[in-house]
């Protein structure tokens, strides 16, 4: 239990320092750029607690607004991500998700893949929107969460590969 | 009781959800306003210094545009110099071109976003250098923007490409003033909106700032004109201005501070008191 708290520890610092070093100056087009920071709140443990998850990704969004100077808006994403985890765990696994045994950074299935899609549009969006403001730009909103959505999933993806665990 | 207790336990996530959703929530709604005390600001301890370790590997990258600029400046400045009439004398205080009598205090970008519709660039002088909110500021090629918030060694700038700023504007021919926007579309491009239709404006004239308000001193270079449109129903042109900046590549920039700038604002004030 104990080593699981020290990865999550790390990976929160992980993720958060390459995103601020390298994902924030990624400027495709001018205006997109990918967000896989989210992977910790998509990779934290299932079973995990729930109270920690929460206040600990209102801590992750908190820290991204400080570097982007955007306000609450990292940190609003990713609190309603991370108290929504559970109904996009029943949405994508199905009822009975808590008996099994997910572990989300194993080789991609499409019910993993699925997870990971609903978790980054739901985060994006939210983002986005109260990035615009307004709803004059929702078009806007649209097509930047469109594009950096999947920017972010092709992302995310390398990298659940690139740290997968070589216990087996 | 022991039901208060009960439903607090039963519900303790969403309660804490509701808490920091609020939390979260505030922070974004207090920031879309212009006039506020920025809580979430990069204007401090943390990230300043990891901006500022970045930034110092960046800048061994752009060094050859850096000094190129350094160099035009140079002989701009130089020509400046031989041309006056009487090098015997003291040059006046104000040598840069249009600036009233008023304190240049240089500093350098650690960080620039250009991505979004609110837009803050990173300095790495605050308030140990003298530099206030409400400072304008410039780079050789033209303004950046206005000081948004200072801590000890670290400042944060609204930049022009802010749909928040607004900034008083003119043409450089005639003193045709207007203010000057950003639509969130194109970093190399603003809005110069309110301009009465009696100007007469080609494409290509160059746009300055004005001498109306007290953050930018009258004249520094903005950008030429590049396409001019009517808004519906209103007497005045739309004109969209193309940057001399590049905003998405800032280097060193200079803060002004202008010497004038208390005692017209007192002035102001005591016209709105009476």
């Amino acid at each position: 239990m104990n080593s699981a708290l020290l990865v999550n520890i790390l990976r929160f610092i992980m993720l958060l320092t390459i995103q601020i070093v390298i994902f924030n100056n990624m400027n495709f087009l001018g205006y997109i750029s990918p967000f896989p920071y989210i992977l910790y709140i998509i990779l934290y443990p299932v079973n995990g607690n729930k109270a920690g998850l929460i206040f600990s990704s209102f801590l992750l969004g908190l820290t991204m607004d400080m570097f982007c100077n955007s306000g609450g808006i990292h940190a609003t994403a990713c609190v309603i991500l991370a108290y929504y985890r559970p109904y996009i765990f029943k949405f994508s696994f199905g009822l009975s998700y808590e008996y099994q045994t997910i572990k989300l950074n194993d080789s991609l299935t499409p019910e993993r893949f699925s997870f990971i899609l609903v978790s980054v549009v739901i985060h994006h969006i939210v983002l986005f929107i109260l990035e615009a403001f307004e709803f004059r730009f929702i078009g806007d909103i649209l097509l930047r969460t469109l594009f950096s959505s999947i920017f972010t999933i092709i992302t995310s993806i390398i990298i659940i590969y690139l740290i997968k665990p070589n216990k087996r | 009781m022991q039901q208060i207790f009960n439903f607090i336990i039963r519900n303790s996530n969403r309660l804490l959800f509701l808490l920091l959703l609020g939390i979260s929530l505030a922070l974004t709604i207090q920031s879309h306003s212009y006039h506020r005390s920025k809580v979430i600001s990069s204007a401090n301890f943390l990230s300043g210094g990891v901006y500022e370790k970045i930034n110092r590997v960046n800048e061994y990258l752009n060094l050859k545009t850096e000094n190129d600029e350094l160099v035009l400046e140079n002989a701009r400045l130089k020509s400046l110099l031989f041309n006056k009439e009487d090098t015997t004398k003291l040059p006046p205080p104000d040598t840069i071109k249009g600036v009233k009598p008023a304190d240049i205090i240089v500093s350098k970008v650690i960080h620039n976003s250009y991505n979004t519709h609110e837009n803050f660039i990173t300095l790495n002088s605050g308030a140990n250098e003298g530099i206030k909110p409400d400072m304008g500021v410039i780079n050789s090629l033209g303004i950046i923007g206005i000081i948004d918030n200072t801590s000890p060694r670290y400042s944060t700038v609204v930049s022009i490409l802010n749909m928040r700023s607004h900034i008083n504007a003119k043409l450089k021919k005639s003193n045709h003033f207007g203010s000057l926007t950003w639509d969130g579309k194109s970093t190399g491009f603003v809005q110069l909106e309110d301009v009465p239709r009696l100007a007469s404006i080609r494409k290509g004239d160059t746009i300055v700032t004005g001498g109306q308000s007290v953050i930018f001193p009258e004249g520094i270079n903005i950008g030429t004109v590049d396409k001019i449109s009517t808004k519906a129903n209103t007497s005045s042109y739309v004109i969209n201005v193309k940057l001399f900046n590049d905003m998405t590549n800032l280097g060193h920039v200079y803060i002004i501070k202008s010497r004038d700038r208390e005692e017209l604002i007192n002035l102001e004030n005591k016209k709105k008191n009476e």
